[in-house]
């Protein structure tokens, strides 16, 4: 069990500050690290892989920094944005290498078992420089996870894919993070960080926006109003109802159902049961119709 | 030394372009001296002068003062710098690894390079002037030898340094060692080619002076300077690879 802890970190390149006052905690699991481009993740990233020390705060592993001290790396996989690799070689010896070059002590089983995991045995004797970019995805993640680390990075895993192989990626994920590793990806595409992340850690402009699981940090922003679908026994009694009480700034009727503005989101919650009871209506769903992350990113970032 | 690393190395190093780089300086090293030997054998004179001064000329000169150092640094800079500007060097540095190790090991693989495309060729070269192995031939090849040490750990540091190794490099091989030399000879102290020529001085004894070979540098200076060059870069070198941030944005 590894974590992560990054406390108040700034990172700086002269006057430019890509990171600014970041604290966080990386524990077992998925962790989705969300944002736009040029919010920070990568050099986030770089920092907790060691390569790029903090201008300001501390970057710990298990209250090791990790800076300076390529033992970490026994317990870390990093998977690289950039595609780059040593391509004259096959994927087969260059995951080999990878196993060798970390001193395993069987180091054909450890490469063997990473290419099968990856599901590329069948292209591992071809040359690197002719695989398509999800080859090289997969090879770059068979190498990550060659050592069997604790902890595993990834920056933008997703670029390039085809939905298959985002899919595939996504569920190796999953099972990685179900036996107990510390896993982060970073990505700008709301929907994957929606799918696998159990937890979600937002940059945006360099700052920590939210944290948490993203219908928690939906929850959080109570300033934002927040839209409902919700079907009852008698749809325009529960419109009439509803309006009338002041948590809510709109409602709209149509053939599925009520759809309904929130604006304080506590106290309409606990409302809606009190007034459909006091005038016998069933609610048969009650369903939130914004609550993807698209929604809430771009709250955040307008913020 | 890592043997994976210095397996990786190698084969970005050989891979086919560069190969055909590393090979044409070799190729036009020996072709001038298989053209000379076959025109001496039309030419009395040509014959004489070989013997004389033609031999140590082009050894020094083309050998030693031009294959060396654009081998030098194409395997120098080319051992590490290409790693580090695609970024690719990050798949040996998330590793448990020594800095230094895989420096040494890059170097090895770089005068490895060296020694089969520059003091190799140099031997032949001497031996088809001179028909000897001794002498003249011994002489060059461990100037070439020392020479391509200095110039890998040099470049190799520079390719560290900087993404503007090579352009760098060039311009130290070919302005400041072969103009400026000339031009002002206080330069000429700071070269490895004439470092490299105390050496063969050495070697050469008492026929140094009747061949017209002279070094710019005492055997002394010239040696110590081979020495910090070749242990110094080397050692700064692991040192600034440890040190190297990665940006992480391409």
């Amino acid at each position: 069990m590894a974590t992560i802890d990054l406390a108040q970190v700034s990172r700086w390149y002269g006057n430019v500050v890509a990171v600014n006052d970041v604290s966080m905690r990386l524990e077992p699991g998925v962790t989705g690290l969300l944002g736009p481009n040029g919010a920070g993740k990568s050099t986030l990233i770089t920092m907790m892989a060691g390569f790029l020390p903090p201008s300001a705060g501390s970057v710990t592993l298990d209250g090791r920094a990790l800076h300076g001290d390529p033992s970490v790396y026994r317990e870390i996989g990093l998977v690289p944005e950039r595609e780059e690799m040593y391509d004259a070689v096959t994927g087969w010896t260059f995951v080999l290498a990878n196993a060798r070059l970390h001193r395993l002590p069987d180091p054909e089983a450890a490469a063997r078992r990473a290419i099968d995991t990856v599901e590329m045995a069948d292209a591992q004797d071809r040359d690197i420089r002719g695989y398509s970019k999800g080859m090289k995805q997969r090879i770059k993640m068979a190498t990550a996870i060659v050592h069997d680390p604790t902890v595993l990075l990834l920056d933008e895993p997703f670029n390039g894919m085809d939905p298959r192989q985002r899919l595939h990626l996504m569920e190796l994920l999953h099972r990685l993070g179900d036996e107990g590793r510390t896993i982060l990806f970073s990505s700008h595409i709301l929907e994957e960080v929606e799918q696998i992340a159990g937890r979600i850690e937002v940059m945006v402009a360099g700052r920590h926006a939210a944290s948490g699981d993203f219908r928690e940090i939906r929850r959080l922003m109570t300033q934002r109003p927040h839209q409902y679908m919700i079907r009852s026994s008698d749809d325009r009694a529960l419109a009439a109802a509803v309006i009338a009480d002041g948590s809510t700034s709109g409602v709209g009727l149509d053939g599925d159902g009520v759809h309904v503005q929130a604006t304080d989101f506590a106290a309409f919650v606990h409302a809606l049961p009190r007034l459909a009871a006091d005038r016998g209506i069933r609610l048969l769903e009650v369903r939130p119709a914004d609550e993807s992350l698209e929604s809430v990113f771009s709250y955040l970032v307008t913020r | 030394m890592n043997p994976t690393v210095m397996q990786l190395t190698a084969r970005s190093l050989l891979a086919r372009r560069r190969a055909l780089l590393l090979l044409a300086l070799p190729v036009v090293l020996l072709g001038l001296c298989a053209l000379a030997r076959v025109l001496a054998g039309f030419d009395d004179g040509l014959a004489e002068s070989i013997d004389s001064g033609f031999a140590t000329n082009l050894l020094g000169s083309f050998g030693i003062g031009v294959v060396m150092p654009l081998l030098g640094l194409i395997a120098g800079t080319g051992s590490i710098g290409p790693e580090i500007d695609e970024g690719s060097i990050v798949y040996l540095l998330a590793k448990p690894l020594n800095r230094y190790q895989i420096v040494v090991s890059k170097l090895v693989v770089a005068v490895g390079v060296l020694v089969a495309f520059g003091v190799v060729p140099v031997a032949v070269a001497g031996l088809v002037l001179t028909g000897s192995l001794g002498g003249i031939t011994a002489a060059y090849t461990l100037g070439a030898l020392v020479a391509g040490v200095a110039y890998a750990a040099l470049f190799l540091l520079l390719a560290v340094v900087t993404r503007n190794a090579v352009v760098i490099g060039l311009v130290y091989a070919l302005v400041w060692e072969s103009l400026l030399g000339t031009l002002a000879p206080g330069a000429q102290t700071l070269s490895v080619q004439q470092w490299a020529l105390a050496v063969v001085e050495l070697v050469l004894g008492d026929d140094a002076t009747l061949l017209g070979v002279e070094s710019a540098v005492s055997l002394t200076t010239g040696v110590v300077l081979l020495l910090v060059v070749a242990l110094g870069c080397t050692a700064y070198a692991g040192r600034r690879l440890q040190a190297l941030r990665l940006t992480g944005e391409a």
